[in-house]
């Protein structure tokens, strides 16, 4: 039997504190494919992330990617969490481009790209910061390379932030509410560098509360509620003719 | 008896003063370097959250904080070689002991710099690197470090000036720093103006020196493209500008 699925979750429980936030969460996303992710705050999308980028353990549940189960085992019956080291191999595989961008503030920004080629693939100071420079090229920021973040606007830091995760060159990428922390002025500049991302092909989750977004880039639409998927569906399908009430009312918000 | 000038000047210009204030500053250099050290791991013990880390780390600090730098001092050099026998070799110096004594002492206060100092990085910051695939000694390294010590470094400085003074301590162990070089040279003329005015002389010119430095370091730490390298980026920028236009 072959799977195209890129990544399985598979009934993925997390609580905090005894408070149950993700409780049974199960999709999978095929290659190629771009799942836009929309859900009231508090919900549990964050923790849903952060769970598939392997940097937090699940309580229970498993995560395939490209077929292998990752991030924890099976040990005579028990769910055995890998130890970091491992965990940090397998994280290479999977990109991660989170809501306040989490740059590094003591590197320019062709060494925030580098660093995870030099200091990750072992690759060469002179190859990173080719591949580096190519990646900022790519979001349109090679004449800011030797930029500090501070002295990058929010949209110019979040591109940075994508160009960083990209250049290793990942199976699939994460995006946490990625212009959610953005002056609306500049959205568009980083919805265009993820939505030219998902034309080349690129396999991508994107929670975000842009809905237009979601309707034009995203091949699959899901409603995230109280720590359960509520509906999935093709764009056209989830936002004209929503099946679940929770999604009519959700949609009637954010409109 | 006026202050003569003359006495005062042939002090300033003296084989002994001079080598007594590179005394004081290199117990100063070595006893900072050595507490930065033990300090950074006490530090990482007790950020850590586990507990067998945890409670050595405090029970040091703890030690260290309650105990006079002057008692450790005149243990380390009366007593520890009295009770092990290596010590007694001539290694062991008055300048390896004070420049241990005060280290070890040093360390807890050091650690208490380096912890808070580790706290205030952001929590997104080693998320970032380990969402990269950065092992946990790489993410210290390469992405807490480097931000911890930025703001590390200001209580540093003041640390190590407080060292330099600390150093004079160590005549009680006969170490001949600058203050002892100083009262040795009162004792035998009683100019006490002449010869205290210089090694205050001294002492203004070492903390100065090293405000200097220290002033030079954090510019290094700015992390903006203006002031690390000044002339390669009024280039860059000019470029840009040119670039944009
Ligand atoms: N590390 C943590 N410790 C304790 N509680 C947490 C932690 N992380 C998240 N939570 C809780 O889990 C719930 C879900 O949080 P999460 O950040 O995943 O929601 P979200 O859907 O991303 O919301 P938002 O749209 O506001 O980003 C919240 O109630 C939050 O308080
Ligand atoms: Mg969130």
């Amino acid at each position: 039997m072959t799977t195209q699925a890129v990544l399985q979750v598979k009934d993925l429980h997390k609580n905090y504190n005894g408070n149950a936030v993700l409780k049974g969460v199960q999709f999978d996303v095929d290659k190629g494919q771009v799942k836009a992710v929309l859900g009231p705050s508090g919900s549990g999308k964050s923790t849903m992330l952060r769970l598939m980028a392997l940097l937090e353990p699940a309580d229970s549940g498993e995560i395939h990617l490209k077929g292998r189960r990752i991030g924890s085992k099976d040990h005579k019956g028990h769910t055995l969490h890998l130890p970091e080291r491992q965990l940090a191999v397998q994280r290479q595989e999977i990109g991660m481009v989170f809501q306040r961008f989490n740059l590094f503030p003591h590197l320019t920004a062709v060494r925030n790209v580098m660093l995870g080629l030099t200091s990750v693939k072992g690759i060469s100071h002179h190859e990173a910061r080719a591949q580096a420079m190519d990646m900022l090229k790519k979001v349109g920021l090679e004449n800011r390379a030797s930029h500090f973040p501070s002295e990058l606007s929010g949209g110019q830091q979040q591109r940075v932030a994508i160009a960083r995760a990209l250049v290793l060159n990942p199976s699939v990428m994460l995006f946490d509410e990625p212009t959610s922390a953005l002056d609306p002025e500049l959205v568009g500049e980083v919805l265009e560098v993820i939505e030219r991302l998902a034309e080349t092909g690129m396999t991508m989750i994107v929670v975000t509360h842009e809905v237009r977004f979601a309707r034009r880039v995203a091949n699959e639409v899901t409603l995230f509620d109280g720590g359960v998927i509520v509906e999935q569906g093709a764009p056209e399908q989830f936002f004209d003719n929503p099946q679940h009430e929770r999604t009519k009312k959700f949609l009637s918000h954010v409109h | 008896m006026l202050f003569d000038p003359n006495i005062f000047f042939a002090q300033l210009v003296s084989p002994d003063y001079i080598k007594g204030a590179a005394l004081s500053v290199g117990v100063a250099i070595v006893s900072l370097i050595l507490a930065t050290v033990i300090g950074f791991f006490m530090a990482i013990g007790r950020t850590s959250g586990k507990t067998y880390l945890q409670g050595p780390a405090h029970l040091y600090v703890w030690f260290f904080r309650a105990i006079p730098a002057l008692l450790v001092l005149l243990i380390m050099w009366n007593a520890l070689p009295q009770l092990i026998p290596a010590l007694r070799a001539d290694w062991f110096s008055p300048f390896v002991a004070a420049s241990v004594g005060l280290g070890l002492v040093e360390a807890a206060f050091m650690s208490e710099i380096i912890r808070s100092a580790l706290l205030s990085v952001d929590d997104g910051q080693p998320l970032a690197g380990r969402a990269l695939g950065m092992s946990p000694a790489k993410v210290m390294l390469k992405v807490v470090l480097p931000q911890a010590i930025r703001i590390a470094l200001p209580p540093t400085g003041n640390e190590f000036i407080g060292l330099v003074k600390y150093s004079s301590l160590a005549s009680v162990i006969s170490l001949r720093e600058l203050l002892t070089t100083a009262q040795v040279g009162v004792n035998i003329t009683f100019r006490y103006a002449e010869y205290y005015a210089a090694a205050i002389v001294y002492y203004l010119v070492i903390v100065s020196v090293l405000s200097v430095l220290q002033g030079l370091l954090e510019k290094r730490f700015a992390w903006t493209s203006k002031t690390t390298k000044p002339k390669k980026t009024a280039g860059a920028v000019l470029g840009d500008k040119v670039g944009i236009s």
